[in-house]
């Protein structure tokens, strides 16, 4: 109980169930889980086991059928959908397995996405800095579609750190890449997890990714394995 | 907040995601604003060239001296004013005298319009700048004919010489009342007295004129209107003109026809536009939500980017629809004739709130389904597609869209129609491309068409996979194609009628007072000539005595035109058979030798007759009654002898009858009308060439200019089908990629794509043109009053339109699916 208190995001008894023809189709069951500040913890599992369904719940994209996450000590589930997208906003970054770039905004654009959107006057200095850092000063004006997976990458890694979030929630964060920029990223993305403190949980297939997180957690068939 | 919108706008622009949306949105306020503009301008113009044919905006005539207080109140109002007298008179020169129609006018008359005159007998003629001077008369062709008094020489009128200055050949009055008119002899006002013709007791007619600007004039018609007296009546372009009225009319609902289709399918573009938009936004909104963006927010942010674009878009279609009224207006400067008034504001602001209503009625539905797209959507892609747009979801922008278009096309009828029919014809183009694709794309057609056609047999399977989506984009390029048939095949179709109804082989002359025993011979006199014998109708004249046994006075009735209708004589015809150029809308046509008659519809409806009256005419000193058996319709811009009454021949043929006539001579035969007056000295014949030239020369304008605003309706229809075929180009993209991977060949990537098309092409060319004939027929009989024969042409060009555009979009569409590569397309589609 110590723990779920001092924890940044905790889950508690996450169940989730969906409607499949006639019968129930258990993903989650009985998810306890509880993250402190600066770990960096990994959920592994074979296809199909619910990762990505949990990592959706954690971010509070999802409902559950049961249980409840707690993000910063407030209960997600208790407030509603747009409340949600607040808390998310200022608390979560995130990092996608197909980057989700906006294709209409440059580089630069798409890393100050999430500061306007926050009103900060600041967003192109923000931007323009943290890009800089992830290695793309040169990139600031191309489109997505003008950049490689792994540079596509490193701006979605730059978006998700530049509000300095306490939280960041990746989903197979080196799932579309070759090896070598899959190895870069994981280097940048630990690189800028140790500089700002954050918290990192990632979903991932990658044993050789998992291995460097603090803490790893393995699902199968919906449940927690030890 | 607004900043964030406006940024969104400007990042959404560079990424092309808004321009074909900002050019529907612009095209369609420039075409309705240049239409508005232009419309109104034309329309000013054109009431304006017809008060030419009532010689000023109102004329008021009466059958004694005009009280003091209404010529001063005209002058009062500060409207132009004109005055004149008609009377019959003998006109004498040398050996010769004949009856002549004498109008004595003031310098000014008339106040619209102009006199024409020529220095002889047919020479050409040029415009008058006053009327006759002092001491001089202008004679018509009859009457320099019929007196042998050239220019030059002299006439005598009572008992005062005048010099002949001029040939008078048009009139504007002319036109309203060929019957019993003497040939005219014009003189200045000023020389009335000399002559001591007008006396107490004479038979004579005074006429003021009135002009100005337009409220005045009504202004004032309203209050003589109140003060007229017996013998007196006020006439306007109505009352004055029906054969004008109904080409302005015409003219008036093809304009705002046009208008109207180019509101409606600008709005099917926008529709089409922000579907796209958001199927391209989805992800965008997603990652937005996951960003920590509210539904609320995403909400405002849309709208406002919307609502930025929506005034930018709008504001720039009415500059350019202004220009474009303006080039145009200057196209047709030497046609209008006279310059056009200036435009008011009142376009402008149609065209924008047109324009807006526009963008929200189509846009808001769809974008209100942003809002609600799951955040969830960024890690399962399968998660919250909105579900698709129906029309329920744009009822209230269509409401708002039609309420603003009818009040703009100023015609609640033709507003109904025309969105009426496109709504209809959306929802059967929907259901038939459905059913029809859905059929095409049978188990059993494939297998019959191309069992070993890897091509054909995933061309049909997408088709029956997408039927849903395509039967959307079916219904909208039928639409897109109904509206450019609609404006290329059938609106010459339209005009083409429109041309006949004042065919160019109109009659020219008429012929009066041809006595029954004249008959055969004025037949014979014509043959003799290689002329077409003119087809001569008989005509009594009769006064109505009673009306279902009730005796008439012109007490019974309020109106001004009934009270005159009833005072005066009626001209009765008999006849047998129906008019050609009549058509019955009531009742139906008498029998043989019934007891029954046959009247006309407006003369009906002002004197309150009904189906069944009895109504009883005294002729001479004798007197009939019959029943009222149909209502014809007449037309009045035919040209041709119409009569108010027919009755079978039995009941009129004891009666003293003389013949009329209306006939086309050819150009350059005129010599005959000459001869035939000095054979026939009782006949009065009557040139109505210029008169048929004015009436033509209007229509003809009218068609040009409504020709020309076309254009526009046909470029929001081009906007149509394009948006239509982009909007499921990236859907096709996406497959095409697939297949490709898993090592489909271009030949079968474009051949699968080929066939889909080539039966959608068919489909909507099949649907279009059957949208573009049933709309014609309904606007033809119902709007325009046209008969519009059903035209082969557009059979063949509609649904092979259909076929080579799919052709030539499925070659464009298979040309960018196989220069991308496949990898590309696919990253870009995760």
């Amino acid at each position: 109980m110590n723990r779920q208190a001092a924890s940044v995001l905790a889950a508690q008894g996450i169940g989730k169930t969906v409607k499949s023809g006639d019968s129930d189709l258990v993903i989650l069951r009985d998810i306890e889980l509880a993250v402190m500040p600066g770990e960096a913890v990994a959920i592994v599992g074979a296809s199909g086991s619910g990762k990505s369904t949990l990592l959706a719940l954690l971010a509070g994209l999802d409902t559950p059928t049961a249980g409840t996450v707690l993000l910063e000590g407030a209960d997600l589930f208790a407030l509603d959908e747009d409340a949600r997208a607040e808390l998310r906003g200022r608390a979560v970054g995130f990092v996608f397995q197909s980057f989700q770039l906006l294709p209409s905004l440059t580089a630069l654009e798409n890393v100050m996405l999430p500061l306007e959107l926050a009103g900060r006057a600041d967003a192109q200095a923000a931007a323009s800095e943290i890009l800089a850092r992830v290695g793309l000063a040169e990139r600031l004006h191309h489109y997505p579609k003008h950049l490689s997976g792994g540079e596509q990458q490193r701006v979605a890694l730059a978006r998700a750190f530049v509000v300095r979030p306490k939280l960041l929630l990746a989903d197979e964060p080196t799932g579309s890449l070759d090896a070598e920029s899959g190895e870069a990223i994981i280097a940048l993305l630990f690189q800028l997890n140790r500089e700002s403190g954050t918290t990192l949980v990632l979903v991932t297939h990658d044993e050789h990714l998992a291995r460097r997180c603090t803490r790893m957690v393995r699902l199968t068939a919906g449940r927690i394995v030890p | 907040m607004m900043r964030q919108a406006f940024r969104m706008l400007a990042r959404d622009w560079r990424a092309g995601e808004v321009r074909v949306l900002a050019m529907a949105l612009v095209v369609a306020v420039a075409s309705i604003t240049s239409v508005a503009f232009f419309a109104d301008r034309v329309s000013h113009a054109l009431v304006r060239d017809a008060h030419q044919l009532l010689g000023a905006d109102l004329v008021l005539v009466s059958d004694h001296a005009w009280q003091r207080e209404v010529a001063d109140e005209i002058a009062r109002r500060g409207l132009q004013r004109a005055e004149a007298v008609n009377f019959i008179s003998m006109a004498r020169a040398g050996e010769s005298s004949t009856l002549a129609g004498v109008k004595a006018v003031t310098g000014n008359y008339p106040l619209r319009g102009r006199l024409r005159i020529a220095a002889k007998l047919n020479a050409p003629d040029a415009p008058a700048q006053a009327g006759p001077p002092r001491g001089a008369v202008w004679l018509d062709e009859r009457l320099v004919s019929a007196l042998n008094a050239p220019v030059g020489s002299s006439v005598k009128l009572g008992t005062e010489q005048f010099r002949v200055d001029a040939v008078l050949t048009l009139e504007p009055e002319r036109g309203a009342n060929f019957f019993n008119i003497a040939p005219r002899l014009m003189m200045n006002a000023e020389d009335v007295p000399a002559t001591g013709l007008v006396q107490t007791g004479s038979r004579v007619w005074f006429y003021l004129y009135a002009a100005g600007e337009p409220a005045a004039v009504s202004a004032f018609e309203a209050w003589v209107r109140t003060r007229l007296e017996r013998g007196q009546r006020a006439e306007n372009l109505e009352s004055g003109r029906p054969e004008v009225r109904a080409s302005l009319d015409r003219a008036q609902s093809f304009l705002g026809l046009t208008a109207l289709l180019a509101a409606i399918l600008a709005g099917v573009a926008i529709a089409l536009g922000t579907r796209r938009f958001v199927e391209r936004h989805l992800d965008s909104c997603a990652v937005m939500r996951c960003l920590g963006a509210t539904q609320s927010r995403l909400l405002q942010l849309y709208g406002l980017e919307f609502l930025a674009l929506g005034i930018a878009a709008s504001a720039l279609g009415c500059v350019l629809g202004f220009l474009a009224q303006a080039a145009i207006a200057a196209a047709l400067g030497d046609l209008l004739r006279a310059s056009l008034p200036a435009p008011s504001p009142t376009p402008a602001l149609q065209g924008f709130l047109v324009g807006l209503v526009l963008l929200l009625g189509f846009a808001l539905p769809p974008l209100v389904q942003l809002r609600n797209v799951p955040a969830v959507r960024v890690i399962r892609r399968e998660a919250g597609t909105p579900r698709r747009d129906t029309l329920a979801v744009y009822a209230a922008g269509l409401t708002a869209l039609s309420g603003l278009l009818v009040w703009q096309a100023g015609d609640l009828r033709l507003g109904l129609t025309v969105i009426g029919g496109f709504g209809v014809a959306v929802v059967v183009f929907a259901a038939v491309a459905w059913g029809a694709l859905r059929a095409v794309s049978s188990a059993r057609v494939a297998r019959a068409l191309g069992a070993r056609s890897l091509a054909v047999r995933y061309g049909l399977a997408n088709l029956r996979r997408h039927a849903r989506g395509n039967s959307i984009q079916v219904a909208s390029l039928a639409l897109g194609l109904t509206a450019v048939l609609l404006l290329t095949f059938t609106r010459n179709d339209l005009v083409d009628a429109w041309r006949r109804s004042a065919p160019p082989d109109a009659p020219n002359r008429f012929l009066l007072g041809v006595q029954p025993d004249q008959v055969a011979e004025v037949g014979r006199f014509f043959a003799a000539r290689n002329i077409a014998a003119p087809e001569l109708s008989p005509m009594v004249r009769g006064r109505l005595s009673a009306v279902n046994g009730k005796p008439v006075s012109e007490a019974d009735y309020g109106e001004e035109r009934a009270r005159r209708l009833v005072e005066r004589e009626f001209n009765l015809s008999y006849a047998d058979e129906l008019p050609g150029h009549n058509q019955v809308v009531a009742g139906r046509w008498f029998a043989r030798g019934a007891q029954e008659l046959s009247v006309e519809e407006g003369i009906a409806t002002t004197l309150g007759w009904k189906l069944g009256d009895e109504l009883a005419f005294t002729v001479g000193a004798e007197r009939f009654a019959a029943r009222v058996t149909s209502f014809r319709k007449l037309r009045w811009d035919s040209m041709k002898i119409n009569f108010f009454v027919i009755v079978p021949p039995a009941l009129l043929q004891g009666f003293p009858a003389s013949f009329v006539s209306a006939f086309r001579l050819a150009a350059g035969r005129e010599e005959v009308m000459n001869e035939l007056i000095q054979r026939f000295p009782n006949i009065t014949t009557v040139d109505i060439s210029a008169a048929l030239r004015q009436a033509q020369g209007i229509v003809d304008q009218v068609i040009n200019a409504v020709q020309f605003v076309f254009l526009f309706a046909l470029g929001a229809g081009l906007l149509v089908l394009y948006s239509a075929l982009v909007a499921t180009e990236d859907e096709r993209r996406r497959e095409a990629a697939v297949m490709r991977v898993y090592g489909a060949s271009r030949r079968q990537v474009t051949g699968s794509q080929r066939v889909e098309f080539l039966a959608m092409g068919l489909v909507a060319g099949l649907l279009a043109t059957l949208g573009a004939a049933v709309i014609g027929q309904l606007l033809a009989r119902w709007v325009f009053e046209l008969d519009l024969p059903p035209s082969p042409a557009l059979w063949i060009a509609g649904p092979l339109a259909g076929v080579l555009l799919l052709s030539f979009n499925a070659w464009i569409s298979a040309r960018k699916v196989l220069t991308a590569s496949p990898a590309l397309t696919l990253r870009d589609s995760v």
